[in-house]
């Protein structure tokens, strides 16, 4: 156990560490986008730019950047080139927004998978099925930032059902908090709905067929039991699975799209802004960030994979 | 893989009867059985014609463009006057509210804030982002399968690197990798040896959709492939003395081909939809240019007083990227009913 935990950690810190190469990479290989030179503005001279670029520490070599960037990254003193404003910060201030807008949209996208998978399979091929299948698939098959611009559109505008602005923290009003909160909740429960109600509804209709199905029931369970103790659990394995990766993509920059539109001060946000102004070391920062969530769900995936499931050994990968 | 389902009987034959002299029992091929099961899906067969029918929408822009709203995609109006219903009227109001659908032949959804025609754009616009999405289809599909094919094929350190390699873009977060990429490359465009692409070109979205998603593909395959690489008929292809190269694209690639095309098919739906949401953070296709996501980040601006032009685009993208999803769907149950492979967002 601990051999494993050990190797997962030194795998997540190697894949963040090139993932932070790679990013600093992009930005230093890609021409015409010397900072120095934007920051100077357009007409700068060479004299101006080469300032700029002593001032920000641009003229050493990169391996010597690469090193002070990580080294203020951890230590919290990472500024933008751009506002000069501390990077670290900043995510720190969007983290609660971030946070409140992934959990609830989590929850609710749990709750209506499991909800809408199960009605689909207990009535397969009937109208209700029907009817959540054609809605799931639509779900998926939809931008999000679409239907939040619709959903902007009218409920708040049309029928003036929801608040407009942006986030309120939930330390000071609860309810504004959440009424402000609904509508991107939805917004990106709705992919995530569609994806798992459909797949919970196969891994549902297979489960029927199972030896152990036939079992339960011999032993005179009565349906309900049947359905719920054995086949909906069974079948809620590989949700779980697939919960956690997702998650972890959510938290690490899928919101982007929902916090842009609903104007939500997350790191998602704040992430855009970095990207729009080709700003470094903010766009390292989020980058990592989200990285971390992404890879760090991943090997919790693993690890409850291998508690849920004895014949996966530890310190071998869970099947892809 | 090939060999068993050509055992199956196609569903909804009725059995030979008995006393059929031999000769006249045809010899099936798997993709004969895997079209009469196609067949029989009326709705994944509906929407391949929907599909289809867009296509053929977009690809009839010139003609609308020419012969019915007389402007191009890109033209601006903002200070014209059009006759609509024998009264002429602004194109664009003093208020900047542009002029909405209605049963005219020119503008005939309406204009955007440019006093551009929506319907003409909304044709050249989908033209760009089907084209995006079969390219960026196209670009997945060549890597994916190059890495599955040499992963599975080589195992040991081969593999290894290029599993990690995968696993570090898997855990770049898929949104802002795409994002920074794209304003990166829009800046300078892209230069790779005697490859080069400008800034503003659409091949840039292209290459990042590409690029981000071959992980999602790639990681299936190489399972498939390395289940294949132990069955008998690699053995018997490496003693017959075949080289590493024919056996991977003589032997390996013909069984996975039905895997391709299905995984095709849904990767062009997921391409779609990110085109969508690069060019709606700007880092997609470039201004002026059309397409369904810069349309919609357009009319997202003028949401409260012309909320058609969010409306429209984002219809058309559901009913693209509903009708690929329903059709590749029914393309997996046809091809391979037992498999359950399954692409990730």
């Amino acid at each position: 156990m601990a051999r494993f935990i050990v190797r997962r950690l030194l795998g997540m810190i190697a894949v963040l560490f090139a993932i932070s190469v790679i990013v600093f990479l992009i930005f230093n290989v890609i021409p015409n986008s010397d900072p120095a030179a934007r920051i100077a503005g357009k007409n700068a001279d060479p004299a101006l730019i080469a300032r700029v670029s002593a001032d920000l520490g641009l003229d050493k070599p990169l391996p010597i950047q690469y090193l002070t960037m990580m080294k203020q990254i951890f230590t919290g003193q990472l500024m933008s080139y751009a506002k000069d404003r501390n990077v670290v910060q900043q995510i720190w201030d969007g983290i609660p927004a971030t946070f409140s807008l992934c959990i609830g949209a989590a929850v609710i996208w749990m709750a209506l998978a499991v909800l809408f998978g199960y009605l689909s399979a207990m009535h397969a091929g009937k109208f209700t099925d029907r009817a959540l299948t054609i809605l799931s698939l639509v779900g998926i098959s939809m931008p999000v930032f679409w239907l939040a611009a619709i959903l902007l559109y009218f409920l708040t505008f049309k029928i003036q059902l929801f608040p407009t602005g942006s986030y309120v923290p939930l330390t000071e009003d609860p309810v504004g908090w959440a009424s402000h909160l609904i509508l991107p909740w939805f917004t990106l429960a709705v992919l995530f709905v569609g994806f798992y109600s459909r797949m919970l509804r196969s891994n549902m209709l297979d489960a029927m067929n199972e030896d152990y199905v036939r079992t339960a029931r011999a032993k005179g369970l009565s349906e309900r039991q049947v359905r719920i103790r054995h086949v909906l659990r069974n079948s809620m394995i590989p949700i779980v699975t697939l919960f956690g990766l997702d998650f972890g993509q959510v938290v690490g920059g899928g919101a982007i799209l929902t916090e842009t539109v609903y104007n939500l001060n997350g790191v998602g946000l704040y992430a855009g802004e970095a990207i729009r102004s080709l700003d470094l070391p903010p766009l390292i920062g989020v980058t990592l960030f989200g990285a971390f969530f992404i890879v760090l769900f991943n090997t919790i995936v693993d690890f409850a994979y291998a508690v849920l499931d004895p014949r996966i050994r530890l310190g071998e990968a869970a099947p892809a | 893989m090939v060999a068993t389902v050509g055992e199956m009987e196609a569903p909804g034959e009725p059995p030979l009867p008995a006393g059929v002299p031999k000769s006249q029992i045809q010899g099936r091929s798997p993709w004969y059985l895997a079209w009469l099961r196609l067949r029989r899906n009326k709705v994944a067969l509906f929407c391949a014609g929907v599909f289809v029918l867009i296509v053929l929408f977009c690809l009839a822009a010139p003609l609308w463009a020419e012969h019915v709203a007389h402007t191009g995609p890109n033209e601006n109006h903002i200070t014209e006057k059009v006759l609509i219903d024998g009264q002429p009227t602004n194109v664009v109001g003093p208020d900047g509210t542009p002029i909405g659908p209605g049963l005219h032949g020119q503008y005939l959804l309406g204009a955007d804030q440019n006093g551009r025609d929506v319907m003409v754009r909304l044709m050249y616009g989908g033209r760009t982002s089907i084209y995006i999405g079969l390219a960026a289809a196209a670009v997945t599909t060549v890597l994916s399968v190059i890495v599955a094919l040499l992963a599975g094929y080589y195992r040991g350190w081969i593999d290894s690197v290029l599993s990690r390699i995968m696993d570090v873009i898997w855990a770049f977060p898929v949104l802002l990798l795409g994002i920074a990429l794209g304003t990166a490359l829009a800046v300078g465009g892209l230069k790779i040896g005697p490859l080069a692409i400008a800034g503003d070109s659409i091949w840039i979205p292209i290459m990042i959709i590409g690029f981000v998603y071959v992980p999602y593909m790639a990681r299936p395959i190489r399972g498939e492939i390395l289940a294949l690489r132990e069955k008998e008929f690699i053995e018997a292809a490496v003693a017959q003395g075949k080289g590493p190269l024919r056996i991977m694209f003589s032997e390996l690639l013909p069984n996975i081909i039905s895997t391709i095309i299905v995984f095709f098919t849904l990767n062009i739906a997921n391409n779609m939809l990110l085109e969508s949401a690069l060019s709606f953070l700007g880092a997609g296709v470039r201004p002026p240019n059309a397409s369904w996501g810069t349309m919609i980040a357009d009319g997202y601006e003028m949401i409260y007083t012309a909320p058609h032009l969010t409306i429209v685009p984002g219809l058309m993208i559901i009913a693209t990227v509903l009708s690929l999803n329903v059709f590749g769907d029914g393309l997996r149950d046809a091809l391979d009913p037992r498999a359950k492979i399954r692409l990730e967002h």
